[in-house]
């Protein structure tokens, strides 16, 4: 089962270390990770997703609650949130599939953001199930390349994973 | 005030109540061997890093006190990587200070230069690398903090060389907030509603202690509830001397090595009070079968055990001490005479193997009763891994806490002899034997020097049995007698070796020499090594194959 963590850390040298490293030493799953700062100076943000079953999901938070730079975790699976990854995908492209490529691309709300004589790079945000399908679909005409950035989730409404509320 | 980095470890250490320091120096330790050099704290200079940092070990398990080592960059500092292991499975607090190369040369391949943090970063409670003189006096007091309160273990601060030598303010905070690190002391009053109508209602319950006892000093109310509810108490090899060995609830230690009551009594429960134990596969053998019928309540300050390896059904995070005062003032006093009488027809002590006067062999269970005896219990007794630890854990009664130093978690071999001079110097009035192996021994051997040096009168008993003990014996129960490099073919005169350092050498072959040379160490003034030549057919029993269930105990004679 896939969960979503949200995890406030403190934002010093090594803490990403320290939670990737528990990932692999305590032989959990993990199926992406997205850092970035926050709106409270020297607080970052992990959007971990993790690939596991519940009890193993419960020591994977414990694991992570000991380690003295996480502040807080929120499984947000089961919230209403909102999750974005952005995609970049380099594809083939002849002159004469372009404009069918280009129609994908707007079926799916994605941009088509550099072009060269015999390929395209198309960059697309939106949730796993939305990129997978774009994926299969530009498959068909051959992916050189894909970059992704990992998952990131906010929960909607009033609802924030702020440290200050109490949790850890 | 302005203080040089060096001049602040010192300064903290000082206000910390800290006068003992384990060490080797360095190149980049350099500075803060400078500030040593006019400060009150008393510097134990070992031969080897490891030496130094299992003799803090031994230091701190001893007197609850956060042990301290100081070793250079590079090779110092990974010398100490098995001892920052050791502690960090057995949850010693240490505070570990390396020196770096200076922060310009991190990151160069500079020489001397290894990423301390980086490898120590999976053996660590915690770990930092000082960047920026205005972070160390908070470092440092965070760094006391976080190893001795919660679950205990080894932090290690990476200290580099400019940065010793670099000026700032110092004030040492009294008080400290940490917005990550706060450790939940208190139980849940619900849960322990719920721990107390379910040890009343239970039929066949047993107390299950680990080395949490030992952190927690939970001793008088382990033995309160024990005692109050008529409840069987076994400890595990970590919680030895938790609980009086001598008391007629006490069943001996569980497990792979254990008593066939405690095992026994395990698997029949129908209640388990869990307290500072962590299940470890020595403990459970296998885990599916372990203790079918038993409700479990585990008791323990950090969350992660609980339900790590065994589904729990009342768990209670906090410190064991706090909760086992509101636990016992709840519950009422329980009937379990039926239950007890059960146990009673189980052996609670597993049985010494006696000395052959015939065949002149010194039988090694039998050597260790003897220690015993003569030590009336009272010794502080470290050992290493291995038959000679399992022998002793079976044979020295521990009554009391804080008197048993043995590698339990990461099982390393030479931590007994290094450990114990960390005890002694922690607890000068008590006698202080290392039972150790002749394999355990030859590891940190040369920390002799240091016992001479200080002149730390601990009594070394080698069993020597020309091998590898426990390894070959797996060989012979599991792998058709092929003793894979577990004989030594050549061994060294320990007696000669001793000597040669300074500390008085005893060899010991016949049954009959024993009683004299335990005798001569008492009188000895300074270290002492006797190398008893033991039978090296001896194997440790009873015992449960790995992955099988803690009821199958295999028996001396009808093992193969």
């Amino acid at each position: 089962m896939k969960s979503v963590l949200a995890v406030l850390v403190e934002d010093k040298p090594g803490v990403l270390t320290r939670v990737a490293g528990l990932f692999s030493r305590r032989g959990f799953n993990i199926d992406s990770i997205a850092v970035g700062e926050t709106n409270d100076p020297g607080i970052s943000r992990m959007t971990i997703t993790v690939e596991e079953d519940n009890s193993t999901l419960e020591q994977v938070v414990k694991q992570l609650n000991k380690l003295v730079n996480v502040l807080k975790i929120s499984n947000i699976t089961e919230d209403p949130s909102v999750s974005r990854e952005l995609m970049l995908v380099k594809v083939k492209a002849e002159p004469e599939n372009r404009g069918e490529i280009q129609q994908i691309v707007e079926t799916f709300r994605g941009k088509v953001v550099d072009v060269s004589l015999d390929s395209l790079i198309i960059e697309v945000t939106g949730d796993d199930e939305k990129l997978e399908a774009i994926k299969l679909l530009l498959q068909h005409y051959g992916i050189k390349e894909i970059v992704r950035t990992g998952n990131i989730s906010m929960v909607r409404g009033n609802k924030t994973t702020d440290h200050k509320n109490p949790g850890k | 005030m302005k203080l040089k980095g060096a001049d602040m470890v010192i300064s903290a250490l000082e206000k910390e109540g800290l006068n003992t320091v384990f060490g080797y120096p360095g190149g980049a330790l350099l500075t803060l061997y400078d500030s040593l050099y006019h400060s009150s704290l008393k510097h134990i200079l070992a031969r080897h890093e490891q030496g130094a940092i299992h003799a803090a070990d031994g230091y701190a398990r001893v007197s609850g006190k956060p042990g301290v080592v100081f070793a250079t960059s590079g090779p110092g500092a990974t010398n100490l990587v098995t001892g920052i292991s050791n502690a960090y499975m057995d949850s010693v607090p240490l505070v570990i200070i390396t020196g770096q190369v200076p922060t310009f040369l991190i990151g160069t391949d500079a020489f001397q230069e290894a990423d301390i943090t980086g490898i120590s970063l999976p053996v660590c409670k915690h770990n930092y690398l000082v960047k920026d003189i205005k972070d160390l006096p908070r470092i440092l007091k965070e760094a006391f903090f976080i190893s001795s309160t919660g679950r205990p273990g080894p932090v290690l601060i990476d200290l580099p060389k400019d940065i010793q030598e670099e000026k700032g303010e110092f004030s040492y905070p009294d008080e400290i907030d940490i917005p990550g690190y706060k450790p939940n002391l208190e139980g849940h009053p619900g849960q322990i509603s719920r721990a107390v109508r379910a040890i009343n209602k239970a039929c066949r319950p047993v107390i299950l202690g680990g080395g949490g006892v030992i952190r927690s000093e939970a001793y008088t109310e382990l033995k309160e509830i024990a005692r109050k509810g008529n409840i069987p108490v076994t400890l595990t090899l970590m919680g030895l001397g938790g609980f009086p060995a001598s008391d007629e609830l006490f069943l001996g230690m569980p497990g792979m090595h254990g008593t066939r009551a405690a095992n026994y009594a395990l698997m029949e429960a129908d209640l388990i009070l869990a307290v500072g134990v962590r299940f470890d596969d020595r403990v459970t053998g296998k885990l599916s079968a372990f203790a079918p019928d038993a409700r479990v309540i585990h008791i323990d300050i950090d969350p992660v055990e609980i339900g790590k390896n065994i589904a729990v059904d009342i768990p209670i995070v906090g410190d064991l001490k706090k909760v086992m005062q509101s636990l016992s003032k709840k519950f009422k006093p329980g009937n379990t005479r039926q239950w007890l009488d059960r146990i009673r027809g189980w052996e609670k002590f597993t049985p010494v193997v006696e000395n052959n006067r015939q065949e002149k062999i010194i039988k090694p269970q039998s050597l260790i009763k003897k220690i015993y005896e003569k030590t009336r219990g009272k010794a502080l007794v470290s050992t290493d891994v291995g038959q000679h630890q399992m022998w002793t854990a079976q044979q020295y009664r521990f009554d009391m806490p804080r008197g048993w130093v043995t590698s339990g978690g990461l099982g390393t071999m030479g931590f007994g002899f290094p450990a114990s001079l960390g005890v002694k110097l922690a607890r000068p009035e008590e006698t202080v034997f290392c039972i150790t192996g002749d394999g355990g021994f030859q590891m940190n051997i040369q920390e002799l020097a240091t016992a001479v040096d200080y002149q730390i009168p601990v009594k070394i008993a080698i069993i020597n049995n020309r091998c590898l003990g426990m390894v070959r014996q797996w060989q012979e129960l599991f792998y058709e007698k092929k003793y894979s490099s577990t004989i030594f073919d050549y061994a060294p005169d320990f007696s000669r070796i001793a000597e040669a350092y300074g500390a008085l050498g005893l060899r010991i072959e016949h049954p009959e020499e024993i009683e004299g040379a335990l005798e001569k160490s008492f009188q000895a003034e300074g270290p002492v090594v006797m190398d008893f030549q033991v039978d090296p057919d001896e194997n440790v029993f009873p015992m449960v194959a790995p992955n099988q269930p803690i009821s199958k105990l295999m028996d001396r004679g009808n093992s193969s």
